[in-house]
């Protein structure tokens, strides 16, 4: 990188070449108080390069966050180049290397464990830009839905912005006219006035050698030109004929593949294993055992996956060896009453006096809710690549946490971090799940055992028995209601809290609130699953406050309104959906309607869902899907990642679930970890609404709203409730023309 | 033994009983097919074996021998994109992309044997390939329109509509 011209938030210089660089960054300064301990090294610096502009008119984003198929780059760099106003057809895409130079590690995971605070030194100076700029920057991870929001509505925008300005500037030197009259348009910088007329590229160098700006203008709403159009996504088309590379594409010189069994149980460990037959096989290269696995390295997976199979690992045994699921739920209940025996519950939110107005209310609904475990089945199962010589280690795999890998493999093997290479590959699906660098580390210490570099790919079984699964959580129901139907109070209590802390809450005017929780550990890792507790309280609480609804007789999308009176963002998606879905049509018997609200990642997001009774068992027909995420940067992308989230939530909804059984996993692949198929996709409709709110998430509001919707519409056409999921576990015995009797 | 593949001859030493998706992969470089399973569940491994679409993962290579095997690499031509290639395009169907290769295959198979299928039928062709990405309305469509079907398109289908209550001014 070449010398900045200044510190600060915004840096700009020229590179060999005479590209223009402009960086939205945050440089520590001076190492004092509470950042110095968190910054590596002297004169490190935290920058993230946005934007380089090169003589040659091309304009090339760097994006610090990885794709998995939400279109993020295409969505970033369409907020960079519509501030720059560059030519569009000009604008390429590179995905910022897994280095420090793009985010500290440390202070990235800070946040993320909210085990740091925030240091002083990066607090907001300029309309709270820093510390955004800040937690983007550090946290090069895709998830929690954060790249458009943050990375994009800061960072982009304020490097195109600047980089827009300081061409301005350069021209209007050069040409010696004011700089108001320069005008930037699509790649190209004209004074009307005398006729003059170049390309970006021209000022790239003069305009690297100017100070950046501190607060560029940026771009109103009705003068964007890039944003809110749905230009294609840029990685399509090496997805429709094989060349795109994922993680398991990956080839490297002299490589072998590596294939492995987990301890079944979590916590086990490796006892012993018989490896003689299995290394004297042809095509075998090592047996490799590890702490908690074994593995076999061969000169093909099939091979390789072969053999370790034919091993009889011996595992130590552990106390959950006898856990089963049905054991865990106790477990939950147990937690829950000695928590409200001893009064040391957990609060998330009280309001008013729930228990007093409870004790007291004419009417008291009752209901427990449940979920089971879920793993992600990312369509590309787990894999990692790494070569190791002397002292250096590259790695190659799909990571939403490409940063996090190095420091985790760099951990894991005892070296140092600058010596890890990680090549991030596209990821066939995340979902949180390539958040974690369990198969990346592993693959690591195959490959150093193994003495030569390693593709280590899990079989799905591997894949589902092995996943840092969305947990099993049990939810319990009071509501107080008044003699004339009005709902006083709401109380709920449930097992194991994670993220985001709002998801549990209920955006409507229910005067007395108590929300509570009590944790009660199971042995089962837990991971970020899409949406993370939203996909379980979504389901619960906008099931149960449908429950509520027919307790009191209210239509519940009405009653939904009544008590969202106070909130118009709310209101508007709600009647977006519901006028879309046509709600008040009548339905015909056996068909039922349900909906629901949730508002996760910054995004409101209603769901009605239409179900048909089709031999006893529910088809789900038709979902209409209304989105508030403030503006959608890209229409079609915003409607594809809501498509994709209500699927990926329907699937957990009717199918979805991991049990446990002697303390492992059960499942184990696709025929007993199902997965809608495309006869049983509904037709999804999607309907945006740019309020103008502050941008929210993309890639998971869509998933919470579905499950709700679907048990909501199973009432409202059988009059069975759900309260557990999945919904295949249920049987239902509702004949069409009971329900005229 | 002699593969046939994509119109070339390559040569393989291998284990006959290797699933034909490993020595694709690893044996013959072409990485376009891809491993979601390994049962036949799946169909990401989909790949034609005389213009029929098979699991190339439960197929062993030996099985193969004299018959011409068409892989993700192989669907277009010398003068371009399949059709459904371009339909892929234009529906902008993959997400993360993973599963598409044997979505396209499965779905250019379908064509071959049905040139204008009705919806049952295309759901019927491709109720094998999952997408976890749950891109399926967009295959449909996809295929609808490579069928030169896409000017009738039931008017439920997935529409995106924009709107914008409030154009207040704002900054950021
Ligand atoms: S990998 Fe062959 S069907 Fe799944
Ligand atoms: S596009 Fe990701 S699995 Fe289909």
């Amino acid at each position: 990188m070449g010398k900045w011209t200044r510190r600060g938030l915004i840096t700009a210089g020229v590179l060999a070449g005479g590209v223009f660089a402009v960086g939205v960054a945050i440089r520590p300064g001076r190492r004092q108080g509470e950042l110095a301990p968190l910054v590596a090294g002297e004169g490190e610096a935290m920058v993230n390069d946005w934007v380089l502009i090169g003589p040659d008119n091309v304009v090339t984003a760097v994006i610090p966050h990885s794709e998995m198929g939400q279109g993020v780059h295409t969505a970033l760099t369409q907020m960079l180049a519509d501030e720059l106003d560059a030519d569009w057809s000009m604008v390429r895409i590179r995905e910022a290397p897994a280095e420090d130079a793009y985010a500290n590690y440390a202070l990235g995971r800070g946040y993320i464990l909210g085990d740091t605070r925030v240091p002083k030194s990066l607090d907001p100076t300029i309309d709270g830009l820093f510390l955004q700029v800040g937690k983007a920057m550090h946290l090069q991870i895709t998830g929690g839905s954060n790249s458009v929001r943050n990375t994009g509505r800061v960072g982009m925008r304020v490097a195109g912005a600047a980089a827009r300005q300081m061409l301005r500037e350069a021209a209007a030197e050069a040409w010696g006219v004011p700089v108001q009259d320069v005008v930037a348009a699509a790649g190209r910088l004209l004074h009307p006035a005398t006729g003059r007329e170049a390309t970006y590229g021209q000022f790239a160098p003069a305009a690297g050698a100017r100070r950046p700006p501190v607060q560029p203008t940026l771009k109103r709403v009705d003068e964007f030109r890039i944003m809110g159009t749905s230009v294609p996504r840029r990685d399509i088309p090496a997805k429709v004929d094989g060349s795109a590379r994922f993680g398991i594409d990956a080839v490297v010189e002299g490589m072998k593949y590596a294939a492995v069994v987990n301890a079944p149980v979590f916590g086990a460990v490796l006892t012993s294993v018989d490896a003689d037959e299995v290394s004297r096989r042809p095509g075998v290269h090592a047996v490799v055992t590890l702490k908690d696995a074994v593995a076999v390295v061969a000169d093909g997976w099939w091979q390789a996956q072969q053999a370790v199979a034919s091993l009889r690992p011996q595992w130590s045994a552990t106390e959950a060896d006898s856990r089963s699921s049905e054991a865990l739920y106790k477990q939950f209940d147990a937690s829950m009453a000695q928590a409200l025996e001893d009064g040391r519950e957990e609060r998330d939110e009280q309001v008013g006096d729930a228990r007093g107005v409870l004790a007291n209310a004419a009417r008291v609904v009752e209901a427990t809710y449940r979920v089971p475990f879920l793993a992600h089945a990312c369509m590309e199962p787990m894999n990692a690549t790494v070569a190791l010589s002397d002292g250096a280690c590259e790695v190659w795999l799909g990571s939403q946490n490409p940063l996090g890998t190095k420091h985790d493999v760099a951990a894991a093997l005892g070296i140092a971090p600058e010596t890890v290479r990680v090549h991030n590959h596209y990821m066939g699906g995340g979902f949180g799940r390539r958040s974690q660098n369990d198969v990346a580390i592993q693959a690591a210490l195959i490959a150093r055992e193994a003495g030569v570099p390693v593709k280590l790919i899990w079989s799905r079984e591997e894949d589902i028995r092995h996943d840092h699964y969305r947990p099993a959580v049990t939810s319990r129901f009071r509501a107080g209601i008044a003699a004339d139907g009005r709902i006083l109070a709401w109380e709920n209590q449930f097992v194991d809290k994670h993220e985001p802390v709002e998801a549990p809450l209920i955006p409507y005017a229910v005067a007395n609130r108590f929300v509570h929780f009590t944790s009660s550990p199971t042995h089962v890792p837990f991971g970020p699953w899409r949406s993370v507790d939203h996909s379980q309280h979504g389901f619960f609480t906008e099931a149960f406050f449908d429950e509520v609804a027919a307790a009191v007789g209210r239509d519940p999308y009405e009653l939904r309104r009544e008590l969202l009176a106070d909130k118009p963002r709310h209101l508007a998606v709600l009647d977006l959906a519901a006028g879309k879905a046509g709600w008040t049509r009548p339905r015909e018997p056996g068909h039922g309607r349900g909906i629901a609200l949730q508002q996760s990642f910054g995004s409101i997001v209603a769901t009605v869902a239409e179900v048909a009774m089709v031999n006893n068992r529910p088809r789900v027909e038709r979902v209409v899907c209304a989105v508030d995420a403030g503006y959608a940067v890209t229409p079609d992308g915003l409607s594809a990642q809501m498509e994709s989230g209500i699927l990926y939530g329907l699937t957990a909804a009717l199918y979805g679930e991991i049990s446990i059984d002697n303390g492992a996993v059960l499942q184990s692949n696709f025929h007993d970890y199902r997965v809608v198929r495309m006869d049983e996709a509904p037709v999804i409709e999607v309907h945006i609404l740019n309020s103008g709110a502050p941008m929210g998430g993309g890639g998971e509001p869509g998933t919470p709203g579905i499950a709700p919707a679907v048990a909501n519409a199973i009432f409202d056409a059988t009059g069975h409730r759900i309260r557990e999921l999945p919904i295949s576990r249920h049987d239902f015995d509702y004949r069409v023309e009971e329900r005229e009797a | 033994m002699e593969l046939l593949i994509n119109g070339q001859v390559r040569r393989l030493d291998v284990d006959p009983q290797m699933p034909l998706l490993w020595a694709i992969r690893e044996n013959l470089g072409l990485t376009g097919t891809k491993f979601g399973c390994g049962v036949a569940q799946c169909g990401a491994c989909t790949v034609h074996v005389d213009g029929k679409a098979v699991r190339s993962c439960v197929t062993p290579v030996a099985s193969v021998a004299g018959k011409a095997v068409t892989t993700i690499e192989g669907l277009g031509s010398d003068a371009g994109l399949h059709p459904l290639q371009q339909a892929w395009i234009e529906q902008q169907v993959p997400q993360c992309g993973y599963c598409q290769s044997g979505q396209l295959m499965s779905a250019a198979a379908l064509l071959m044997e049905n040139p204008a299928p009705d919806d049952a039928a295309i759901d019927a062709a491709m109720r094998g390939n999952l997408c976890r990405c749950g891109m399926y309305g967009r295959i449909r469509r996809a295929i609808r329109q490579a069928a030169g079907r896409s000017t009738e398109a039931p008017a439920s289908e997935p529409a995106v509509g924009v709107y914008e209550p409030r154009r207040e001014k704002r900054h950021g």
